[in-house]
């Protein structure tokens, strides 16, 4: 009982502090809506989840009309009433005070207030513009009459939940025919490197669709913007890549730059095989042996050092992870071997400048550390063995004096 | 040019001029040790002894590396482990000997006790035995904390929180043992204060006290022997004969435990001490928190005493139960005093198998129900 | 023959004592070995020492990477000559971080994760602030102690 009145007080007073103004006016739209809709998912019910309604918003500040008559139709026809506004409408009904820096410097001053003009500009909005209701407007993505913020996990353009937002039209065949556009995006997403680490490892930092073909001003990335998008995360790789002879060459065939390797959408986790001269490679896909250019030497020999260095790390690994089973301490080798392992990384990140000279000095210092670990390891299962020997030396020693004891002992008291 | 042989009689006669060797030499050559079927028993006093040794040898070469303190008692002990030229050896052993020195002594007790070697006049040698025996399990127990890993943290947590259960004096004694409320770099301190300082020093005077007194009294006769004729009595001479005997008993054992060391630096089952991760007292404690094999039999009976005995708690009534025990078992020669046969010997007998058999069984069942 | 028993014995009586010195050798080398203090210094993990000044002054990016136990640590000259250390595991997926002068940023060059110089995450994917360590510059040996305690 003593609980239940705590949280009674505990409820009005949050009420009482976020929303000062709404008590008095809501009564009469949500009073009657309420009561009146019927279902659980109606704008009224759904309305208690809204951040709107956190920030103090009655129903008339967006549907307009007067809340405190009391007759449907005279709200109807009251001053300001907008009512429902269609697909068409919708926009401007949520930029008349999203767009309005003034007025929403009240509510929340770091909020942008430009995404109407970017929509303006998106395909879902240029398309809306010329009368196509399909493209999607605020409410496709936001939801609606239960809108919540993009950092609230319940909400429907929260990172992780966003690729599902988009597949909701973009995978749906039917609703995207005409547009001649595949939908297959969410699919190939879910499997790729970052689908995984979005959907499955849910690492919010791993990007959704929005990150690569922006949110309210969403288009698809141009040929010559991707590094650029990619680079936002893989900045090291977009930076190597501007600088390589790749750079032009991509612009000069009209190769759209990371994709043409990486593919989009089902990007899975980069391969050293892609590179040199086999039958996986991508290299050979444009460069051949005796084409006049450095392609395929270079793909070549990075391809046989990139080779060594992993078999090196395996190697020294193998020996260590076998010195370690022997109970033998291999501290300072394992933390060697995490160094090894970055330049691997390191190497392959190196491979986006396409220049022998740049890829090579860390290939060798890779592959020269690992040996070097590699002989450890040999030197430590040596002292193992040294171990053994030792130990059988002292044992026949001792068990030498033992016995010669035994044969006293039988002397004396013959 | 004298013979190396006779410049070590002119040096032993040197010394025997002065301090009297031979007398000491001709006493122990005069004692005898008593030949039976059940003579093997004898050895396991030398063997405590040896292993005794061995840890005093190996104590003092890791307390060259190692430095107690929460900040680096573990990574010195790892130092030891990974950087000193056969440091891993000498830990090893050091941990092994431990092991089998305790079980030596154990066993080097129930010998004692199922003989009924206590009688008079050994009374007194008997009271320095258990006291020899509380030192060496309080050695186990402090040494186990040395190395600070998780293991030992938690184990010790539970130790010397078990200490502060008895009654009356228990939250002064956990706050002895601890060095403050909880186990913490101050508990490293303390321990290592009582293991390398305090506990020898104690376990040295009574071990001096029960080995005079052994050679004094020299070895207890069987039972059997009482009624028989002197000349069916045999015997050996202490030295050099039974001397030697031990010192192949010692020299087996140095083997054993070279073997077991090398071949199981971090111990093997459930009896092993790989330093594993740092103690992290902000840590959850790990799955299987142990105690050391000894003490498994406690652990183990407390674990399986009901919350609530009659209104106590039942590790209350538990920890003062093992207490009377130790008590009762420590005063066992003055409770049993007779020596014409009868009933008082043989339920004295039982009292012990049925203790032997709860320790095994006890210990069994901790190491199988987990 | 009895002088033929007293060779034997004195065969035996040798042999033993040869027996006993070598076993007595066999336990004293390893002893011998372990005397000796290997070459590697004591670690002292609460503190290692991280670098000297000039070698952070001379360095390209003005920043180091150590190790502190089995973790790498980054001690960075700041532009106002104040030194400070961090992990320098990133919290994303573990590469290792670097200072940009330019940028006055720890960056993580995997992802472009950024972090400021108090170790917080204030830009790309990591998930958590790196965690900040002490870093204490002694001016007599020119050496920078990294601990991660308060104090040190």
């Amino acid at each position: 009982m003593r609980h239940r009145i705590l949280f009674l007080l505990l409820t009005l007073s949050i009420v009482a502090l976020s929303a000062p103004v709404a008590a008095a006016d809501e009564g009469n739209c949500f009073s009657c809506h309420n009561e009146w809709e019927e279902g659980k998912d109606t704008p009224s019910k759904r309305w208690p989840a809204d951040i709107h309604k956190d920030a103090g918003l009655t129903c008339s500040d967006c549907h307009g009309g007067d809340p405190s008559l009391d007759d449907m139709d005279a709200v109807r026809a009251s001053k300001g009433y907008r009512g429902a506004p269609k697909a068409t409408e919708i926009p401007g009904f949520c930029g008349r005070c999203h767009g309005d820096a003034a007025y929403m410097n009240k509510y929340n001053p770091s909020l942008p207030i430009d995404q109407w003009e970017k929509y303006k500009t998106s395909m879902h909005g240029m398309r809306l513009a010329k009368g196509d209701v399909k493209a999607a407007t605020c409410i496709s993505c936001h939801s609606v009459h239960n809108i919540a913020p993009a950092n609230t996990p319940t909400s429907t353009v929260y990172a992780i939940n966003i690729p599902k937002t988009c597949a909701a039209c973009h995978a749906n065949a039917a609703y995207m025919a005409g547009y001649n556009i595949p939908t297959d995006q969410y699919d190939k997403f879910a499997k790729s490197v970052h689908g995984v680490a979005l959907l499955e490892k849910e690492d919010i930092g791993a990007p959704a669709c929005n990150d690569c073909h922006g949110n309210h001003g969403a288009l698809p990335p141009g040929i010559d913007d991707i590094s650029a998008v990619c680079g936002l995360c893989h900045a090291k790789n977009a930076m190597l890549f501007d600088q390589s002879p790749h750079k032009q060459a991509f612009q000069e065939q009209n190769l759209p730059q990371c994709e043409t390797c990486h593919s989009n959408h089902d990007i899975i986790k980069p391969m050293d095989a892609m590179i040199g001269t086999g039958p996986e490679s991508l290299c050979s896909n444009c460069h051949s042996q005796g084409d006049g250019d450095k392609g395929y030497a270079t793909a070549q020999a990075v391809s046989v050092m990139l080779d060594s260095l992993v078999k090196t790390e395996q190697k020294a690994t193998d020996v260590i992870a076998r010195a370690e089973q022997k109970g033998m301490s291999v501290t300072d080798q394992l933390f060697a071997l995490k160094d090894v392992h970055s330049t691997l990384i390191e190497s392959r990140t190196l491979i986006h400048s396409f220049t022998l000279e740049k890829i090579k000095p860390e290939l060798d210092k890779g592959i020269q550390l690992g040996a070097a670990v590699y002989q450890q390891g040999l030197e430590i299962l040596g002292e193992y063995s040294f171990r053994r020997t030792g130990l059988g030396v002292a044992t026949i020693l001792i068990t030498f004096v033992a016995l010669l004891i035994w044969l006293k002992i039988r002397r004396i008291e013959r | 040019m004298p013979s190396i042989k006779s410049v070590g009689l002119r040096l032993f006669d040197w010394v025997d001029d002065r301090v009297q060797i031979k007398a000491l030499v001709d006493y122990m050559a005069h004692k005898s040790v008593p030949r039976h079927d059940h003579e093997i028993w004898y050895y396991f006093g030398g063997l405590s002894l040896f292993f005794f040794i061995i840890q005093v040898c190996s104590g003092i070469l890791l307390l060259l590396y190692y430095r107690p303190g929460a900040d680096s008692a573990y990574e010195s002990v790892q130092f030891i482990i990974s950087k000193v030229q056969f440091g891993w050896l000498i830990r090893a052993i050091h941990s092994w000997s431990a092991n089998l020195m305790i079980l030596a002594v154990v066993i080097h007790m129930f010998s004692v006790f199922f003989t009924r070697a206590y009688r008079k006049p050994r009374e007194i040698t008997w009271l320095t035995g258990m006291g020899l025996l509380g030192l060496v399990l309080f050695f186990g127990f402090s040494g186990y904390l040395l190395p600070w890993n998780e293991l030992a943290f938690f184990a010790t947590k539970v130790g010397t929180g078990m200490a502060g259960v008895v009654p009356l004096a228990g939250g002064f004694l956990m706050k002895l043992l601890r060095g403050s409320d909880e186990v913490t770099g101050a508990t490293i301190t303390r321990f290592f204060g009582f293991h390398v300082a305090v506990l020898p020093a104690l376990f040295t005077a009574v071990l001096t006290v029960h080995l005079l007194l052994v050679q004094r009294q020299g070895m207890s006769e069987p039972e059997s022997w009482e009624s028989r004729p002197e000349s069916q009595k045999r015997r050996m001479p202490f030295f050099p004969n039974f001397l030697l005997r031990d010192l192949l008993v010692w020299l087996i054992a140095l083997n054993v435990l070279a073997i077991l060391a090398v071949f199981f630096p971090y111990g093997i089952g459930p009896l092993h001490w790989d330093l594993g991760l740092k103690a992290d007292p902000f840590s959850s404690p790990p799955a299987h928190i142990r105690p050391e094999w000894y003490f498994m039999f406690m652990f183990q009976s407390l674990k399986f005493l009901p919350a609530k005995i009659l209104l106590v708690d039942g590790e209350v009534v538990g920890i003062i139960g093992f207490g009377l025990a130790g008590v009762f078992w420590t005063l066992i020669p003055f409770f049993d005093r007779t020596t014409e046969k009868g009933r008082r010997k043989r339920l004295y007998a039982y009292t012990g198998l049925v203790a032997v058999m709860f320790v095994l069984v006890m210990t069994f069942l901790g190491y199988i129900l987990d | 023959m009895q002088n033929d028993t007293l060779k034997r014995r004195s065969f035996l009586n040798y042999l033993l004592g040869g027996g006993v010195i070598a076993v007595l050798a066999a336990i004293g080398f390893p002893i011998y070995k372990y005397l000796k203090p290997p070459k590697i210094p004591e670690a002292a993990e609460s503190q290692v020492t991280a670098g000297t000044l000039a070698e952070l002054q001379a360095a390209e990016g003005r920043y180091k990477i150590f190790r502190f136990g089995r973790k790498p640590g980054i001690v960075v000259l700041m532009p106002n000559n104040e030194i400070r250390a961090f992990s320098a595991s990133c919290t994303h997926l573990d590469c290792i971080v670097q200072y940009r002068p330019d940028l006055n940023v720890l960056w993580c060059p995997c992802h472009n994760g950024k972090y400021d110089l108090t170790g917080r995450n204030i830009s790309g994917p990591p998930p958590r602030p790196l965690e900040q360590w002490v870093a204490h510059y002694d001016k007599a040996s020119d050496n920078i102690f990294v601990s991660k305690g308060e104090g040190a």
